[in-house]
């Protein structure tokens, strides 16, 4: 089977001012949604103690917020975590805590707070698993074997390593960026390199804007997506500022818009065959794999789908407003026919 | 012209069975283990025990997978957790005669059950990262401040005996912050000093100010000597994180620097983090006390009389008992740092060089001038418990330097003066991060990982197979060999795998699988432009190549970039990301081509092959090219 039977060349580039359009709209509301609400930073980045609770039956959030509440630890959000089960706490940094310790404690009283409420008592429990590891933690107990709760998991991070990581988090953009850009001025030539970082940076505003607009939490992981989908979609842009090199070669009689549109149009199909492969991993990732990676995923399959419309109509249409001309081209001319041309027969 | 040479398929088929070779491990799962680790700074966990665990197993008539020294520790692996809870008991009765002062921490653990001939080829099984495992997780910032301070503490005082020594008068020696300062009346005193002090003190670097009337000299620690400093403090506060560690009885502590002054201790399958920071934070103390050598004490120690009033008795390291004073000369925190090294007067003489502060000299040299001839007992106190690290003779008056040496190896010094400053952490730590991961929880973390991995796998596979036909085949199988070498090459790294690390090796799947569908999608296109069906392989490959590198080489930039500035878990993703990009280049350019040319590659007349339809825009020409 063969999904792209195309006849003739698929005018791309006679949207491309709408098209672009939208995409400045939409650039312009993620950033005006990132600079009024904001993005949702994970305790990574802020600093705070986070508890999950698993609880045996249905969460009582109203009882458990009530609980936490009264130990009065400054604004602490409760909410779902996955399933009704499991609860989230976040309980933020104590303004005059200096000391992890003293932080740390913090959890542990939190849990017995909530133990308290179910009416049980924290006790260390000591077993070994069924593999034969020994293993002693506390745990809440209602004496006849019974457990109302349990700690899944706790985070604490102190302020100082969260201003660390936003920082990091800033320079591995940055060098990402600057590399690719290096990248693509070495390959090519400055406007394409200029189209390729404004486009694929586009697509990273966009993402973020997504997570500022819907809240969703901005963590390490979704960091990472960001970066890596960074990386991957670029591919895209040089995949097609490619064939357009070539049609500027080839086809002499097509002016700069209808080379473009031929150099999408022969490229779509095997652009839209991988980036749905890709895709498909990822939203298994996201139906799968569960609270803990969702949002890195959700971060993946917006990357990739704004990835290929950017490739596609904002990057290749920045070159042509930047006004490509065959023969910014051609002075790579020189380079054809060496043989030892390392980027010859780069193309799809 | 698609035939590879035989060294190409021979390295094909030895990159397979490496990768299935170190792969393997991971499959075994885990066994019921009892590890055995010190319980005390002063015991070391010798091959020798490997023996004396087996006897006390033979003696118990309990067999054992294995017994063997890794690390610090030595672990016996049994076949199930019956056998387990013998032995640990067993171990524990044979090790420890007196339960309330035991030498050795007797623990369950679990340990990889895959085969010993796997093991002995260095291929272990990845780490479970804490996500996967459950455990915890404590990020500690040293205080270097504090440990800058304390030296700059001790070259005062040792500033003021150098100048004493040597007879120069200053008016007031004083520490500000990380600077020392003297000052002098006169030109010529100032002169004296500092010449002295250039070949006495390296680590200062000295500045002249005039003050008042008089002269100020003031010395700063030079960069390299407070970075020595800084590395100093840090790795011996990993010592002494590591020695108090083991008495968890964990079976894989991490304990690693990160950064210039931060450790990382993860603890995996420990859930009680009151306990853990109990350990972690715990002190061991130090202190120096006069030996008593009177003819009660000596029949004190053989046990035939009272121990006399007002001393105690110890037991020396090696086993012999001291009777000792009360007392206490000096406590560690008067001892600056303790390191081995070489008698002055005799090269070859192993000796240990200790230094204490200014307040402690002045202690040791009147403690030391009034009992020449006489034993001073160091003594180390862990959890309430001392024992004689080493009990030594005073030869003459000692100062604020002085060496303890004398029937010792080089080895026994390095020990001793690590237990010298193992006592103390050599600066404050803070935590600042902590996690705690349920076991459940990381059970779960495990089914998620892996279920995203193999449906997304599936997907793909079943979509290539779809699509390309024989082509997508292979693709598959290229891509099932490249998760292959992937985990192996983790697992020869003995990376950590982690939650993102599943994410990564997911993400690193469907991006590979990009380079076949662009060779799929070359091929065709060769086939569809009327080249004959190897040329169509042959150009179809050769062209992808290209537009192969571009992809990888702007995906790893970030991979770079992630991996450079990532730390924790983005890290593990980093690794995980990078390796993902070169094990696909090599399966899908590589291995592909040698599947495609084993099956194709042969037939001189080949008419058509299995890629699925060929489509071409004139409509003439029809699919020929189905197999």
């Amino acid at each position: 089977m063969e999904f792209f039977r195309i006849h003739r060349d698929i005018p791309f580039m006679r949207h491309a001012l709408v098209l672009n359009v939208v995409s400045l709209v939409t650039f312009l509301a993620a950033v005006f949604f990132l600079a009024t609400r904001g993005l949702h930073l994970s305790i990574e980045f802020t600093g705070a103690t986070v508890m999950e609770v698993e609880y045996a039956t249905g969460a009582d959030l109203g009882r458990t917020r009530a609980a936490v509440e009264r130990l009065g630890l400054g604004e602490v959000q409760v909410q779902n975590f996955g399933t009704s089960r499991d609860v989230l706490i976040r309980l933020p940094l104590r303004a005059q805590s200096g000391g992890g310790a003293k932080q740390s404690e913090v959890a542990a009283a939190v849990f017995d707070a909530l133990c308290k409420a179910e009416s049980g008592t924290v006790v260390t429990k000591q077993y070994t698993t069924p593999q034969g590891e020994q293993i002693s933690r506390p745990s809440c107990s209602t004496g006849a074997d019974g457990e109302p709760l349990k700690l899944s998991r706790t985070e604490f991070v102190g302020p100082s390593v969260g201003e660390e990581l936003t920082w990091d988090g800033i320079k591995a953009l940055g060098m990402t960026v600057a590399g690719i850009m290096l990248y693509l001025a070495f390959r090519f030539e400055w406007k394409f390199s200029v189209a390729g970082v404004v486009a694929n940076l586009h697509d990273v505003v966009i993402i973020l804007g997504f997570f500022a607009f819907f809240q969703w939490e901005f963590s390490l992981a979704v960091l990472a997506a960001v970066l890596a989908v960074l990386g991957y979609s670029v591919n895209e842009s040089v995949v097609i500022f490619d064939r357009v090199r070539e049609a500027f070669r080839k086809f002499r009689k097509l002016n700069t818009r209808e080379v473009i549109d031929h150099a999408i149009t022969s490229t779509i199909s095997r652009t839209i065959i991988t980036h749905g492969c890709t895709l498909m991993m990822v939203v298994s990732m996201l139906s799968f794999g569960g609270p803990t990676l969702h949002f890195f995923a959700l971060a993946l399959t917006i990357g990739i789908l704004f990835g290929v419309y950017s490739s596609v109509f904002v990057a290749a249409a920045i070159v042509m407003w930047l006004g490509v001309k065959r023969e910014d081209l051609m002075k790579l001319t020189a380079k054809d026919g060496d043989p030892n041309d390392p980027n010859a027969g780069a193309m799809v | 012209m698609n035939r590879y040479p035989m060294w190409k398929y021979a390295m094909l088929v030895i990159a397979l069975l490496i990768g299935a070779l170190y792969t393997a491990p991971n499959f075994f799962g885990e066994a019921p283990a009892v590890q055995v680790s010190s319980a005390k700074a002063t015991v070391k966990v010798e091959p020798a025990l490997v023996g004396r665990v087996r006897q006390a197993l033979q003696q118990a008539s309990l067999n054992a997978d294995f017994v063997a020294l890794e690390g610090t520790s030595v672990r016996a692996r049994f076949a199930d957790t019956d056998a387990q809870l013998k032995a640990k008991d067993a171990i524990g009765k044979a090790l420890n005669p007196d339960a309330n002062n035991a030498a050795y921490i007797v623990a369950l653990n679990l340990v990889s059950r895959s085969p010993l001939w796997l093991a002995r080829l260095r291929a272990l099984p990845m780490y479970l990262g804490l996500d996967l495992r459950g455990g915890v997780h404590f990020l500690m910032q040293v205080d270097m401040k504090s440990a800058l301070t304390k030296k700059a503490e001790a070259l005062t005082g040792e500033l003021r005996t150098l100048l004493r020594d040597k007879n120069i008068r200053h008016a007031g020696i004083t520490r500000d912050g990380n600077t020392v300062e003297v000052r002098f009346r006169d030109r010529a005193a100032l002169d004296a000093a500092k010449s002295l002090v250039g070949d006495q003190l390296p680590d200062l670097v000295w500045t002249e100010t005039p003050d008042g009337d008089g002269f100020k000299l003031a010395g700063a620690l030079n960069p390299k000597a407070a970075r020595a400093v800084q590395d100093q403090a840090l790795k011996q506060n990993i010592t002494t994180l590591h020695n108090r560690v083991n008495e968890l009885g964990v079976a894989e502590p991490v304990i690693q620097q990160q950064g210039s002054d931060r450790v990382v201790v993860q603890l995996p399958g420990v859930q009680d983090t009151a306990k853990a920071k109990d350990i972690i934070g715990r002190t061991a103390t130090l202190e120096l006390r006069m030996v008593d050598d009177s003819a009660e004490a000596a029949a004190a120690a053989v046990g035939s009389g009272p121990v006399p009033f007002g001393t105690e008795r110890y037991v020396e390291r090696g086993g012999s008992p001291l009777i000792v004073k009360r007392a206490v000369i000096l406590t560690g925190d008067s001892l600056t740092d303790a390191q081995p090294g070489f008698d002055g007067q005799n090269a070859n003489e192993p000796a240990v060089h200790l230094t204490v502060d200014a307040k402690g000299a002045r202690i040791m040299r009147d403690i030391s001038r009034d009992n020449v001839g006489k034993r001073m007992a160091i003594l180390l106190f862990e959890k309430g418990k001392g024992e004689v690290v080493t009990a030594p003779v005073i030869r003459g008056e000692l100062g604020s330097r002085f060496q303890i040496s004398g029937r010792m190896t080089s080895v026994e010094a390095a020990d001793t003066a690590l237990l010298l400053r193992a006592g103390s952490l050599a600066a404050p730590m803070e935590i600042i991060e902590e996690r705690t991961i349920g076991p459940s929880l990381g059970a779960e973390n495990i089914k998620v990982g892996l279920n995203s991995v193999i449906y997304g796998f599936s997907a793909i596979a079943v979509f290539m197979c779809l699509y390309y036909m024989l082509f997508g085949v292979f693709s598959t199988i290229a891509l099932a060999f490249n998760l292959l070498l992937l985990i192996a090459v983790l697992s020869m790294l003995q990376a950590t795998l982690t939650l993102p690390g599943i994410a990564a090796i997911a993400l690193a799947l469907g991006m590979a699988i990009d380079s076949n569908v662009l060779i799929n999608e070359r091929v065709r296109e060769e086939l569809r432009s009327g080249a004959a069906p190897q040329t169509a392989i042959a150009t179809g490959y050769e062209r992808a190549w290209g537009t192969i590198l571009d992809s990888n080489i702007t995906t790893l930039i970030a991979g770079l970039a992630l991996l450079i500035f990532g730390s924790g878990p983005v890290r593990g993703f980093a690794v995980v990301h990078c390796i993902g990009i070169a094990t696909s280049m090599f399966s899908a350019v590589v291995f592909s081509r040698g599947l495609v040319n084993l099956w194709y590659g042969r037939q001189k007349r080949l008419k058509g092959m299995s890629i699925g339809q060929v489509w071409r825009p004139d409509g003439a020409a029809k699919a020929a090219v189905e197999a």
